[in-house]
């Protein structure tokens, strides 16, 4: 059957169903957005100061870091820290967890144990929420997205790094970052993110991919989503103080040399990073969703069985056969 | 969460059903605060335009439902709710069918586009509802039909291996045809819309409008409101789903004035005032289906198609849907029974 085709809105022909994506979109506005990012990497990276910059806020307010001496018996830590970010009328419940201690002790082997761990958990805790009976609730906790930290200092990635992306690549999205990005000359940045790039390839590292701009899109988007793509891994500064520069006030770092500006793109990738995170936000949770919680689900179905070790879902699966008993 | 208190009020019919969860904090969270010095932009608000582009290229499934005596013009409306000819009448059709001794449930599918988003109707006919001698039960085959769109959508979703966009057959929305008798309701319509009402979104229309004047539509649509409200049918929309006030504004005012809405349906067109109009000719004039002044079709239309056509969808996601697995992971112990499948691929954790 041909498709009926009607265009302008004032036509008799006009029935009106275009308006649905409106529809879709007041009530996208009403219920807002969830977005759970992680973040993994050795200490002093500068990985909160980044995730502050981010999202304009200050999610450590009470911070102590702690003394070699403190580190050293410290296993990893997971820190969930969620907040509403609000802007033009469009709610965003931004959850980060943090990773403390990871690459911190001396023997890191059993570092990355405590993460997938928790990268599972909220797998399982999903998949328990979605079979179960009342599902108007589901509290979406996965971690739609890793950002990875890896050091500007070493000559690429490190075993560890390469250890951990490959224990996590196929559970979640990794997007590698380089941080204090000023630590590097322009040079120094473009040979550090090929030599990562090769290594990743070389390892077989899946990290995500940007989609390639639809066909449909306007050129200038075509043109962003291209330079976003020839810019991973992002090298990015981050800084929430505020700095006079050139007359203006600017987020940066002020040195003896000069001023170097958390917003300028000729200084570093933030920008660029802030833009693929807000663009690909959507996306990000798709991929999740279609992929790694479905690999998660279908491989967890299959083995049909339920953890031992987790008390909470064996009280629930003790609830359900009860309340079976009553009826 | 702050939507709290006005969702547990929605689900106190539910409550016996469904029993509420229990809140589970993965790991220690740090308390919520409301950030509110920006110190510039980050671009959230994308996020949404985001969204509702790729709903415009996804497009969507709407499936529509008519139910009532043969006759009544149910699948004229239909074609002219969407200007086309999409029911089971399309142009040319004989009208010397015959009637059919059971209840038929007859779906067309058909792909129409607007303004660059694609839409999959579905269209439900059911042909023999009501014209028996005996019309007794004649409501289960359509309660079947509902019900086993719903199972299907449920052994998808179950799958191990499932689709990533699950097809969606399932009723979004029931028009229910009313007599313009100007008396009542029948017993026939009662019985209906108190057995679907709980499985479907039922739209109440009056059909053929046309035969009664602006006071005796006025009276007749007063006394079918008060006796559905006496015999305590929920039609959509359904006072407990109202999410907010603002939603609860809207649809009080389309519940307590604007429903059942009085239609005339045509798919025929008339030169009035100088423009091509919808309508119905008659010796003593035209009647326009668009124009408000004859009729409440375009109300119809703007309710369903305009305004409501994504709550529709979600109601019966969310509600109706839910409510019927609920019910199926319930009546079995707490898990569904297992299925028995040739199909290589329909593994599941039934």
């Amino acid at each position: 059957q041909q498709p009926a085709q009607f265009t302008n809105p004032e036509t008799p022909g006009y029935v009106g169903f275009a308006n649905l994506p409106n529809q879709v979109h007041r009530k996208s506005v009403k219920k807002g957005f969830e977005f759970t990012l992680m973040v993994v990497g050795e200490s002093g990276l500068g990985k909160s100061t980044l995730i502050n910059s981010l999202f304009l806020t200050d999610l450590y307010p009470e911070r102590i870091i702690p003394g070699a001496a403190d580190k050293i018996e410290r296993t990893v830590q997971i820190e969930a820290s969620t907040v509403e970010i609000e802007e033009r009328g469009v709610k965003l419940r931004l959850t980060v967890v943090d990773t403390p201690g990871y690459g911190d002790a001396i023997n890191c082997r059993d570092c990355f144990k405590t993460i997938i761990s928790y990268i599972d958990e909220q797998f399982e805790r999903y998949l328990h929420d979605e079979s179960g009976l009342n599902r108007r609730h589901i509290v979406d906790n996965r971690v739609h997205c890793c950002f990875y930290f890896i050091s500007p200092f070493g000559h690429g990635l490190k075993p560890l790094d390469v250890e951990f992306m490959k224990a996590i690549h196929n559970k979640v999205n990794i997007v590698p970052v380089i941080a204090k990005a000023d630590t590097l000359s322009l040079k120094e940045r473009e040979r550090l993110k090929r030599r990562i790039l090769d290594e990743i390839e070389e390892h077989g590292i899946k990290i995500y991919h940007l989609p390639d701009a639809e066909s449909d899109e306007d050129e200038d988007f075509k043109e962003q989503t291209r330079l976003l793509k020839a810019s991973i891994p992002f090298c990015v500064v981050g800084s929430n103080q505020l700095i006079e520069a050139k007359g203006k006030k600017v987020r940066g770092r002020l040195y003896p040399w000069g001023v170097v500006e958390v917003e300028n793109p000729e200084h570093n990738d933030f920008l660029k990073l802030r833009t693929m995170l807000i663009t690909h936000m959507q996306d990000l949770q798709e991929v999740t969703q279609d992929l790694h919680y479905e690999n998660f689900r279908s491989e967890r179905l299959k083995r049909g069985t339920r953890k031992i070790e987790d008390e909470e879902v064996n009280k629930d699966q003790i609830l359900l056969e009860k309340e079976a008993e009553v009826r | 969460p702050h939507a709290g208190s006005v969702e547990s009020k929605n689900e106190a019919t539910m409550s016996e059903l469904v029993p509420e969860p229990r809140q589970k904090p993965a790991v220690p969270m740090k308390p919520m605060g409301i950030n509110t010095s920006l110190l510039g932009y980050i671009g959230i608000d994308t996020i949404i335009e985001q969204m509702r582009k790729k709903t415009m290229k996804t497009g969507f499934d709407f499936n529509i439902m008519v139910v009532g005596q043969s006759g009544l013009g149910k699948s004229t409306l239909v074609n002219t709710l969407f200007k086309s000819q999409v029911s089971r009448k399309s142009s040319g059709w004989n009208r010397e069918e015959k009637i059919p001794k059971t209840v038929e449930i007859k779906a067309i599918g058909h792909v129409i586009e607007e303004g660059g988003v694609k839409m999959k109707l579905t269209v439900i006919d059911t042909p023999g509802f009501g014209d028996q001698i005996n019309n007794e039960n004649c409501w289960e085959p359509i309660e079947k039909y509902i019900n086993e769109q719903y199972e299907k959508f449920l052994k998808e979703e179950v799958n191990i291996a499932r689709k990533k966009r699950i097809p969606d057959t399932r009723v979004h929305c029931c028009l229910y045809f009313i007599s313009p008798t100007g008396h009542s309701l029948r017993p026939l319509d009662l019985e209906f819309m108190k057995h679907l009402s709980k499985v479907v979104n039922i739209i109440p229309v009056i059909a053929k409008a046309d035969t009664m004047t602006l006071e005796e539509k006025t009276e007749f649509k007063q006394r079918v409101r008060k006796e559905l409200e006496v015999n305590g049918i929920e039609f959509y929309p359904q006072k407990e789903f109202d999410e907010d006030l603002e939603d609860k504004t809207e649809n009080d005012k389309i519940r307590q004035e604007s429903m059942p809405f009085a239609v005339v349906g045509s798919d025929k067109e008339y030169q009035v005032n100088g423009k091509r109009v919808l309508g119905r000719k008659t010796p003593w004039g035209i009647i326009e289906v668009e124009n408000l002044n004859h009729c409440e079709f375009a109300l119809l239309r703007d309710f369903v198609i305009r305004t409501h056509l994504q709550d529709l969808k979600e109601v019966t996601h969310n509600i109706h849907y839910e409510t019927y697995r609920a019910k199926r992971l319930n009546g079995n112990g707490g898990l569904p029974p297992m299925t028995v499948e040739t199909e290589e691929n329909h593994e599941s954790n039934l």
